[in-house]
Parts: C-alpha cells; structure tokens; sequence
C-alpha cells in the first residue's frame, strides 16, 4: 500500500483550460466581497459567552469526598489532578484499540504483500498491552482518590477531541502503514508529554508512590516512541529509496 | 442510448437483493476521480433521499399502498447507503459540503438550461446565484478556518466568486413560494427537474442541519446555521412549483421515472468504472420499481401511466462545467428579488422581506463576516500574499 504516482486530479496543472477560465474573470463580475460584519464580532460575541466543556465529576463515594475535601483544605486542588488522570486514562483506554487497529493493518499488509516495512507485529501487541496496564492502573488510581474512573473529566473530552483525526488516519482501510504510523508518531509524542506533567503533578499532591508508577509507566511510553519514530523514519526512507532504483 | 420507460421492465423486484458487504462498497478517491463522479454521488444520495421522504409520508396516506411502499423503498434505502458510502472518509465535512454546493450549482445549472418553461428556468437560475455565493463562502471559511484550498474539491469546473450575497438571500416565506406547474400542460423533463432540484436542495438542508453543530468554530457554526436557513428557503421554493393537484400514485410514478432519468444521466457520463457499474445496476433496479407502479397506477385509478409519463427518457442531465452560463446568469440576474411568485428588481422588493431580513441580519452576519474581501486564489489566499 506504498504510494506511487498517478492521476491525482486536485492541482491547477491537472486542469490546463479550466484552471485559466476559473483565473480570467471578466471586469463586470466582482471578485469580493465586504460588508458591515468582521469575523471578530462573531468570534468575540462567542469567545465572551462561552461555557466550558463541563465540570470535573465529584466524588462518588462519602470516603472520596473527605479525601478530596482534606485536600482542599491544605490549599491543594485535587480536581486537577483527577481531571488530567481522567484523561490520562481515556487516553491509554483508546490507546489499546488504536494499537489493535495498526496490528490488524500491519498484519494485512504483511500478510498481503512483499513489503520492506519492518514493523514486528509482537512489538505492537507488546505495546497494545502496555497500554491495558496502564489503564489499569490509572483506574485504581483514581479510586484510591476516591474518584470515578468511569467518568469523562473536561480534559478527557478536550483529548480525545484532539486525537480524533488521529485515530482516524489510523483507521482508514486505505491508508497505507506508514501514514499510521505518522499518526502513532502524533499520538505517543503527545502522550510522553502529558506522562511526564502527571508525574510532576503527583509530586505536587504529595502522591509520591503514583508518582513513582506514572515513571515506569513513562519508561514503557519512552520505547513505544522510540520504536514508532524508527519505524516510521524506516517506512518512508525504504519507500524512497525502492523509488529512487 | 435510448431507454424506453414502458418497454424496458428492469430487475425484478424480487431479485433486487443486497449484502452487507455491498452496501459499503470501495469508496471514490478524493484526489484521484474526477470531481463530477462525487457530483453524481452526492445528488443521488439527496434523489434515494427525497424517494425514501416520499415513500414513508404516501403510506402514511394510503392504506392500499403500505405493503409495495415498504417493498420498494427497503431497496431504495439499500441503493442510497450505497450511493453515499461511496463517499471517502478522508472528505472534511467542510470539504463533503464544498461538493455538495458544486452540485447544486452544475446540477441547477444543466438544468436551468434544458428547462422548457421560461418561469421554471427563471426560478433555477434564481436559486443557481444563491448557492453560487453559498459556495463562495464555505471557500473562505475552509481557507481561513481549516487553511485549505476549495479547489482542490472542485478540480477548477467551478468558479469561486460571489453570487447573490446571502445575507440578502433571507426572505419573508411567502416570498419564496412560485406558481406550480400544471401538470396538464408541463413537459415531462420539467416535472423530472423540480424533483431532481427539490431533492438536491432537501439532502443540502438536512446535511448542513446535520453536520453544522459538529464544527467547533463558533464562525463555521454561524454560518451553517445562516446557510441551513436559506436552503430551507429553497426547499420551499422548488417544492411548490411542483404541481399540488398530482394524486400520490402520480407524484410515485414521477419519483420512479425521475430516478431512472438521474441513474441513466449518471450512467452515461460517469468515468469511473467501479461507480458505472453501480448506476447500471440501479438503472434496471429503477425501472424495475417503476413497472410495479405502473401496474399500481392502473390497477388503483384506471388510467395509463402515459398520460403522465414520456414514452422514453430525455436526453441526459449534462455533467460538465456550466461556468459560462453561470457567469452569464451572475451578470444578467444578481440584482434579481423575489415578491410573490414573481421575480422583480431590487429596487421593488417588498417589505416583509425587507423587515424579515433586517431583524435577522440585525445581531450580525456571519456569511457577510467569513468572506470580508475574501479572494480566492490558487493554494489559498496565503499563497497570494505570499508571492
């Protein structure tokens, strides 16, 4: 499913007459517009009115409402913390079937057709299971806090919105392995970073023993980008060099 | 190619069968196809559409008729989810919506021009400049929102210029209804292109009602909410020229007809091979269902479906670009208004539609806002402050 030339039809130079025609407008017909609106009127009006996605949940359960209660005391916020641990977990629950997707593919295309793409498919499915654990393991996470973990926090939504065109390149039947993997690229990137904030962010609460999970958690994370990025580099250097023989 | 409606007895109803598998058939390439086969795509699904709308309200009025009704649209619901799956997942709905106002300006357009009654044309170029700006500004909002070029969909057969503005598109309703046709004195092609027009416009109302609350900028959700409501208009235009004294069997034997007419259009013009095949087979799945209603329509009023129907098909819908007649339309017809069921100047528009419009426009306008000097050009317009 490696890219080739062909008749791809979306440039002015596919189109030699139409392209000039669509260009040489005659002088009796306008070519723009204006009017009493500016895009920042509309932008503004919504900007100043605009509600949040929605509310961190609050506990579910008398001993979670003491916890997070204490915490508040002390001048700590816990709901930040259970809003990105929401989030983290939203992240690595997708990250099982985004994973489980680009095993199906690869397995296809390994199975379909002689391809220099060495993507080991027991890496993927080692992968695939890493992010099981640590969904796992965020989800006692939060209920040592005392929160919901079948709940979606704010920042779960906002996440999973962001990842959205992401996991849909992945998706895609008609995508070849390596624009997957580009999109796999996006995402463990992404997910490095917000591994490294949770840490930081346990150590602020004064949760040092997740803070130590959230680093072996990091470790693995730290292979599957390491391993993604190689592939991917891999991918699209063999194509161009098979191309350039 | 000739089809002959009375000879030509299509697939049995009993042998038009679908699988799973079937209905979401290989989808066309976006970058590959040419851009007319997702113009053929995108109106057949509105054509399945308006078929299944019809089907669902003449049974709720027609006892008699529930059972072949609910045969013969299960089918029609399997053609249209073929017909639209057909469409790519790599379509934005931005970009999906850039096409479907690519059909409704060369659609509208072919059809303005083999249009025999001078009225019903007017009424089609009257809607074609509307949709004409309605592209205009999707362009600029997929250019300055998504930073994307609209011509990468539309493969240069459409011009990307503004029409009639939108924002003095917002009429009072009784501005938007026309004179119907009489269906005892109307040519056959005609009442084919009201319900291939009212199809068009009914699929663009219901998709922009659809997708616009799923776009997160507040811009692009104005701006669907604005142009939804023009199309509502236009729903109501094209559906009251449409002759309200047709009896139901009448109005299904024309829907029937109409399909096979937009199916063989399709067939004879379309350039992919995969999709070819796919109008053929539907073309006999049409003319099938329209042999069941010819029986129908003899057996329930006694008459000949020839009163209401040509003998063989017209000459097809002309799938090609109709940008000379469009501009010529633009600089002919833009200062063009509705009062009553007439078309007037500007300068005689009526009140209603005066005050309607100025309390709609009143808060701001978000077509007038996303276009504000908007020029397109080739790569989008950063390519051309660029160079």
């Amino acid at each position: 499913m490696d890219q080739s030339l062909g008749l791809n039809r979306t440039g002015m130079d596919m189109s030699p007459i139409h392209s000039k025609q669509m260009l040489h407008v005659e002088d009796d017909i306008p070519r723009t517009t204006d009017g009493d609106t500016t895009l920042a009127t509309i932008e503004d009006f919504f900007l100043e009115n605009a509600e949040p996605l929605g509310s961190i949940p609050l506990p579910g359960t008398v001993k979670g409402a003491l916890k997070s209660t204490a915490k508040m005391a002390t001048g700590k916020h816990p709901e930040v913390f259970i809003n990105k641990l929401g989030e983290r977990l939203a992240y690595e629950r997708s990250g099982v079937r985004i994973y489980e997707q680009l095993i199906a593919k690869c397995q296809h295309v390994s199975a379909e057709l002689d391809t220099d793409i060495n993507v080991p498919i027991e890496r993927l499915m080692e992968f695939r299971d890493q992010e099981a654990e640590h969904f796992d393991m965020l989800t006692r996470c939060l209920r040592h806090l005392g929160a919901d973990p079948t709940a979606q926090t704010p920042d779960a939504d906002a996440s999973g919105v962001a990842a959205s065109g992401l996991m849909k390149v992945i998706m895609d039947p008609r995508t070849s392995v390596s624009q997957s993997l580009q999109a796999m690229l996006a995402l463990e990137l992404a997910d490095n970073a917000a591994w490294e904030l949770l840490i930081s962010l346990a150590n602020d609460m004064g949760m040092e023993d997740m803070a130590e999970q959230f680093k072996h958690a990091l470790m693995q994370e730290d292979t599957h980008l390491s391993n993604v990025r190689e592939w991917y580099d891999q991918s699209i250097r063999v194509q161009a060099k098979m191309k350039l023989a | 190619m000739t089809v002959r409606l009375f000879d030509s007895r299509g697939t049995p109803l009993e042998r038009q069968k679908f699988t799973l598998r079937e209905l979401t058939p290989k989808p066309l390439s976006k970058l590959d196809d040419d851009a007319f086969s997702r113009v053929r795509v995108i109106l057949m699904n509105g054509i399945e559409q308006q078929a299944n709308r019809f089907q669902h309200m003449c049974g709720q009025f027609n006892r008699d008729l529930r059972v072949p009704l609910a045969q013969i649209r299960r089918v029609e619901h399997h053609q249209q989810t073929m017909v639209n799956w057909l469409l790519g997942s790599d379509h934005s709905p931005l970009e999906t919506t850039i096409g479907y106002e690519q059909v409704a300006i060369e659609v509208t357009a072919a059809i303005a021009q083999q249009e025999p009654d001078e009225y019903l044309a007017q009424a089609y170029r009257f809607g074609l400049l509307e949709d004409f700006d309605h592209m205009y500004r999707y362009a600029a909002l997929l250019d300055r929102v998504e930073g994307k070029d609209a011509n990468n969909i539309l493969q240069c057969y459409t011009d990307i210029l503004p029409g009639r503005p939108t924002s003095v598109e917002h009429r009072a309703p009784l501005d938007d209804l026309r004179e119907p046709y009489d269906k005892k004195v109307v040519a056959p092609i005609s009442k084919f292109n009201a319900l291939t027009v009212l199809s068009g416009e009914y699929q663009t109302r219901d998709y922009y009602m659809n997708i616009g609350p799923t776009f997160s900028d507040p811009v692009a959700r104005a701006l669907y909410a604005e142009i939804a409501s023009i199309e509502e208009q236009h729903v109501t235009q094209y559906g009251s020229i449409i002759d309200p004294d047709e009896t139901w069997l009448e109005k299904w034997l024309i829907y029937e007809a109409n399909e096979a007419y937009n199916y063989y259009s399709c067939l004879v013009s379309e350039t992919n091979p995969h999709i070819k095949a796919i109008w053929e087979r539907f073309l006999d799945y049409e003319l099938g269902h329209l042999d069941l209603v010819c029986e129908l329509f003899k057996k329930y009023e006694n008459r000949d479906p020839a009163e209401v129907l040509p003998d063989r098909l017209p000459d097809p819908i002309a799938y090609q670009s109709q940008r000379e007649f469009v501009r010529k339309t633009l600089s002919q017809e833009i200062d063009l208004r509705a009062r009553g069921v007439e078309f007037v100047d500007k300068s005689e528009e009526g009140p209603e539609s005066q005050a309607y419009r100025d309390h709609l426009n009143s808060s701001g306008s978000p077509s007038d806002a996303v276009a504000m000097n908007y020029r397109w050009h080739p790569g989008t317009e950063l390519a051309r402050k660029s160079a």
